[in-house]
């Protein structure tokens, strides 16, 4: 098992997540990945008028290495601005948690994504550009990823 | 409770009257049992007895046991050799859909090197499709290899009908029984084996340690080369120690099968029944009586199965999944599969594989920790929302 490969920092993340659960009337929701390859991630956006995010909660299906991105990643986006969020990257996320096995990068991409499907989703919600954001390219209809 | 270790199914601690057997042929003992000096005889007489022993064991002859490393290897030898004997008469071989991969990769390798390989299913408990292996015969086919029992949902196969279906056809019959030997009774005679593989670390013998029995009469090229040990038949100094310790645990597991299989049945239907009872959303997988005495298999959903055993781990509970995260590939196992357990539901399945040393006191924490644990992972579970959603709407 991982387990004794995962960093300490992922054993706490995945032991005691932050900010599990859901907002109610959320600025922005993103869903990715598909339970076919096992992992999928949901990230809800609390953002106020100024497009600073206020608060930010997830539910995951996945390993412990999917649970610990997920929960890091809301960790990172908290009071930073949408293009602050916007720009948190896989490898952020990794190094945060101390490094995760090669096997498992994929699980800090789709933290990376999860967080920009949300972002997207509250961009077409208020009509506002974020810089540098495309549309999310997994959804959980999509079979084909994995 | 220290630590409650339900995964005897990869492997088992040693007996430790099998470790006291080994240990005076490591430096008391130490001669090569091939050596024709004095040192040698006390070593060469000790693997002797040891074959007796495992020949005992199985109602087979000492002349048949060959010892080997592992089940791996018996597999390889059994399926290569056995496949390269037969290959003027036809070159056709049967496996089961759900073989270990020593098997599944072995004929893949076959495969490449000119042989057809017919894999054939199972039934939705696990059970080998007799219907579709009669078909599969063609007068080309020289070699059936069936599991005993399964590795991962514990489904007992009937050996003895494939057996006699391979004998009526005049085709060899493999059987890699590395879960079943020492667990449930097998006499290769009355079940028509050919050949059987046996791996010694998964019933309290060492690691390293396996052997293969060729029936008298099949003249089973060697795979190892360079050596005579072995009858020579299988090549490389002999592992006494290895040898001694495996024998010993299997005169143990023998003398108390009938008393260990009632123990670990009594277990193994608990823990089956509590968590049916009381986890809401999960499937046994594997046939319910049909089954290896200490497996257990079920599928969780809405929970992946590497952060179940990840939750069951800090609970000092140490289970097995034979889903997709462990091997680091994202597809789920082919045994799951093949028994009809879609994609998504197969990631949530964990094995936990009970010894005769395991107490009720364990199998009741076991499923305290495991329902804690299903409940902890479907509350951070998307997939588990939407579900309750769903069923709230309806």
């Amino acid at each position: 098992m991982y387990d004794g490969e995962y960093s300490d920092k992922v054993i706490d993340h995945f032991t005691n997540p932050r900010n599990v659960g859901e907002i109610e009337n959320a600025s922005g929701v993103g869903t990715v990945g598909n339970a076919k390859c096992g992992d999928i991630m949901r990230i809800f956006l609390d953002i106020d008028d100024n497009g600073i995010i206020r608060d930010c909660k997830f539910k995951t299906f996945g390993c412990g290495a999917a649970v610990a991105s997920s929960s890091m990643a809301t960790e990172m986006v908290k009071g930073r601005s949408v293009q602050e969020a916007m720009e948190i990257t896989n490898k952020a996320v990794m190094e945060a948690l101390g490094g995760l096995p090669q096997v498992k990068i994929h699980c800090s991409l789709l933290a990376e994504e999860a967080i920009h499907a949300a972002l997207w989703d509250y961009s077409k919600k208020h009509g506002i550009v974020i810089n540098g954001l495309k549309e999310p390219k997994h959804d959980i209809n999509d079979e084909d990823h994995c | 409770m220290e630590t409650v270790y339900l995964d005897n199914a990869a492997t088992t601690p040693m007996r430790k009257e099998a470790l006291e057997a080994m240990l005076p042929y490591f430096i008391e003992q130490y001669g090569n049992p091939s050596s024709i000096h004095g040192a040698s005889k006390g070593p060469r007489t000790a693997v002797r007895e040891a074959r007796d022993t495992i020949a005992r064991t199985l109602n087979a002859d000492s002349s048949e046991i060959f010892f080997t490393s592992g089940g791996t290897e018996s597999d390889n030898w059994a399926l290569i050799a056995g496949a390269e004997m037969c290959s003027p008469k036809g070159k056709h071989i049967i496996v089961s859909a759900i073989e270990h991969h020593a098997i599944l990769e072995t004929a893949d390798y076959l495969e490449k090197r000119g042989f057809e390989v017919t894999r054939v299913p199972v039934d939705g408990d696990g059970i080998i499709r007799m219907d579709i292996l009669e078909k599969s015969i063609r007068p080309d086919t020289v070699l059936i290899s069936v599991m005993t029992a399964n590795n991962e949902i514990g489904t007992i196969e009937p050996i003895k009908e494939i057996g006699m279906l391979a004998h009526e056809h005049g085709i060899l019959f493999h059987t890699d029984a590395v879960q079943a030997y020492s667990h449930i009774p097998i006499d290769v005679q009355d079940m028509q084996i050919d050949m059987l593989s046996a791996s010694g670390h998964k019933f309290g013998g060492p690691k390293g340690i396996g052997f293969l029995y060729v029936r008298n009469g099949i003249r089973l090229p060697p795979f190892m080369h360079g050596g005579e040990q072995e009858n020579g038949r299988r090549a490389g100094t002999t592992n006494v120690p290895g040898i001694v310790g495996m024998a010993k645990a299997a005169e143990l597991a023998h003398a108390d099968l009938e008393k260990n299989i009632a123990h670990m049945k009594e277990l193994r239907d608990h823990y089956i029944e509590r968590v049916e009872k009381e986890i809401p959303y999960c499937r046994l997988n594997g046939h319910r009586t049909q089954r290896l005495p200490g497996n257990t298999n079920f599928s969780f959903r809405f929970v992946e199965g590497e952060s179940l055993l990840m939750s069951l781990g800090a609970e000092k509970v140490y289970i097995s999944t034979g889903s997709a995260c462990a091997s680091g590939s994202l597809d789920p196992s082919h045994v799951l599969l093949a028994i009809g357990v879609p994609h998504e539901v197969a990631h949530g399945s964990i094995r936990a594989s009970i010894s005769e040393r395991n107490t009720m006191e364990e199998i009741d924490y076991a499923v305290d920790a495991l329902k804690k644990a299903v409940e902890r992972i479907r509350s951070l579970s998307p997939l588990y929302d939407d579900f309750i959603k769903k069923q709230k709407e309806a």
